[in-house]
């Protein structure tokens, strides 16, 4: 179990996040979703200890990182891929770990081999790894406590399909036998597939949250004009916010009657009126991320 | 832990899930400096450098040298190589950005900071330890290359004084890693401060007094020279004062306050 509760971290005037809330159910997966700089690593920073929040909690097990006895046993944990030295060996680096969580030699051997990285490259030194590597690396040092709390900072960076299709298993399974994991990335596509539920971040902010099944029935309208400046600004006057769809098309956050009405008030002309679908969650994640940027801007989505 | 966690989560290692204790994290940061290449290499410089110091003594001296004298030429070379490794022991970390990892496992970061002491502590024994051995062989070669006689003095308080002068630099190269938290920095500055301090005190003849009461290198000579008196033993403690506690002091907050990332 995992809660973040109204999570603020600022620095200096600068607010990265802004009171953020979430929280994870165990036996699920939950995906936590923005583009680049929207917050994510700061507030999994946070959750474990890394960074102290400016106001709010983050607890595990409705406790304070800090507070956990093992920490490793109860939470396993991959930030960064790429923090690892570069001059130990892969199965040097993990017993470093397992002696520190006090867990058998026997048992880095059993996480080398479910990461697929036993044999040749346990005895191999980091810093000749692939970023795929790395990411299996770390995740064996996450899961090497065995512990019921996964946080995952962008695991699929550098994994082949083929890692990414394992990787989606491997946290299915770990959910499936009542764990809890929580995994951020910047690509949709990548938790679309394994996560229960979402929580989209943007701009500091979460934009949206909810089981996967919710945000998807959640969709917007498609609508063309030969003048797309007009249009928008038909849209906005209404109250309906709009970010540019494919082409010249604009996506409007209201169902099909209302743009219409908007539109028809305006004097604005359609060629194109339709519900938003088919293009599921990426269309949604692109919207709210893309409108929250708008507005911490406060400029219209769409100029001229 | 009960039987149901066992059954219902995913839990499968048995025995119950407590903190490590501060023995174990130091035995971590004790293998921490000799399970890289760097590591083992520095290790085995510091060695070399020891047997070099020591071998040169014993082949060019012209008198029969004690194991005093011994000990003195080998502590050269460890006294100012051993803290380069008590300085790694704290910046790999951040240079490897291994700081996230361990203090994630570890969150109460002093726990971590003073298991990095004590491994450096053991480090600072063991190269006492090293020279000791070092020093011991040279005696004992000393009528088969030499003329001299073998000479087996030293005394207690002389090798007590060794050991926690060794102690001081060391941790002083610990203290320096920690509030500097990076490799070359930390290395550059461990050496070229004490020695601009050094040069500014003793050029400028109105600074006597602060040579004497906050020069390490001053303040430690008197330790191969007869033993510290009590003054001695003060103006030895303000200087460790200044180049130790200061700095590990300033440090320890730094760490404790740094955003790990």
């Amino acid at each position: 179990m995992i809660t973040v509760d109204h999570l603020t971290k600022r620095y200096g005037a600068r607010t990265v996040v802004s009171d953020v809330s979430f929280s994870c159910p165990p036996g699920s997966v939950t995906g936590f979703l923005g583009p680049n700089g929207a917050g994510k690593s700061t507030t999994l920073r946070s959750l474990v200890g890394l960074t102290v929040p400016t106001s709010g909690t983050a607890t595990i097990a409705g406790r304070a990182h800090r507070d956990l006895p093992n920490a490793g046993r109860q939470v396993g944990v991959l930030l960064d891929a790429g923090a690892q030295h570069a001059g130990r060996t892969g199965r040097e680096t993990l017993t470093l770990t397992a002696l520190v969580l006090g867990v058998g030699a026997e048992r880095v051997d059993e996480v080398l081999g479910q990461v697929g990285l036993a044999g040749r490259p346990a005895g191999t030194r980091v810093g000749s790894y692939s970023l795929g590597m790395r990411q299996r690396l770390g995740l064996a040092a996450a899961l090497l406590g065995d512990p019921e709390v996964l946080v995952l900072d962008e695991p699929a960076n550098g994994l082949d399909p083929e890692g990414i299709w394992w990787m989606r298993g491997l946290l299915r399974g770990f959910a499936d036998r009542g764990g809890t994991v929580l995994l951020s990335s910047h690509q949709l596509r990548e938790v679309e597939a394994v996560a229960d539920q979402l929580v989209v971040i943007a701009g500091g902010r979460v934009v949206a949250q909810g089981s996967k099944t919710e945000l998807l029935g959640r969709r917007g309208t498609v609508v063309r004009g030969p003048d797309r400046a007009v249009l928008a600004r038909a849209l906005q006057t209404a109250g309906i916010t709009v970010v540019p769809g494919d082409g010249d098309a604009l996506v409007a956050d209201a169902d099909p009657l209302a743009v219409g009405q908007a539109a028809a008030a305006a004097g604005a002309v359609l060629t194109e009126l339709r519900q938003a679908g088919g293009e599921g969650l990426e269309e949604l994640f692109r919207s709210l991320t893309g409108s929250a940027d708008a507005a911490t801007q406060q400029q219209p989505a769409v100029a001229a | 832990m009960s039987a149901a966690t066992l059954e219902s989560g995913p839990r499968r290692l048995t025995g119950p899930v407590t903190a490590p204790s501060l023995l174990r994290l130091t035995r971590v940061e004790l293998r921490k400096s000799c399970d890289t290449r760097a590591g083992r290499w520095l290790l085995a410089v510091i060695a070399l450098a020891a047997v070099a110091t020591v071998a040169l003594a014993l082949f060019t001296g012209h008198d029969p040298l004690s194991l005093s004298d011994h000990l003195e030429f080998a502590q050269l070379a460890t006294s100012l190589l051993l803290p380069v490794l008590g300085i790694l022991l704290v910046t790999s970390e951040w240079s490897q950005r291994t700081a996230m990892t361990t203090f994630t496992l570890v969150p109460r970061r002093s726990r971590v900071l003073t298991a990095k002491v004590l491994a450096a502590s053991v480090l600072a024994l063991l190269g006492v330890a090293a020279t000791l051995v070092t020093s011991a062989v040279a005696v004992v070669l000393t009528p088969v290359v030499t003329d001299g006689a073998q000479d087996w003095s030293l005394g207690a308080a002389e090798l007590g004084q060794v050991v926690l002068l060794q102690l001081v630099y060391v941790l002083s190269g610990v203290a320096f890693g920690m509030l500097l938290l990076s490799s070359p920095l930390a290395i550059v500055l461990y050496f070229v401060l004490p020695t601009v301090f050094t040069i500014l005190v003793s050029t400028v003849g109105a600074l006597d007094w602060v040579a004497d009461w906050l020069d390490l290198t001053t303040a430690s000579a008197p330790v191969f020279d007869g033993g510290l008196d009590a003054q001695g033993w003060l103006q030895l403690a303000t200087a460790t004062a200044l180049w130790l506690g200061l700095p590990m002091a300033l440090g320890w907050l730094r760490v404790h306050r740094a955003e790990i990332s």
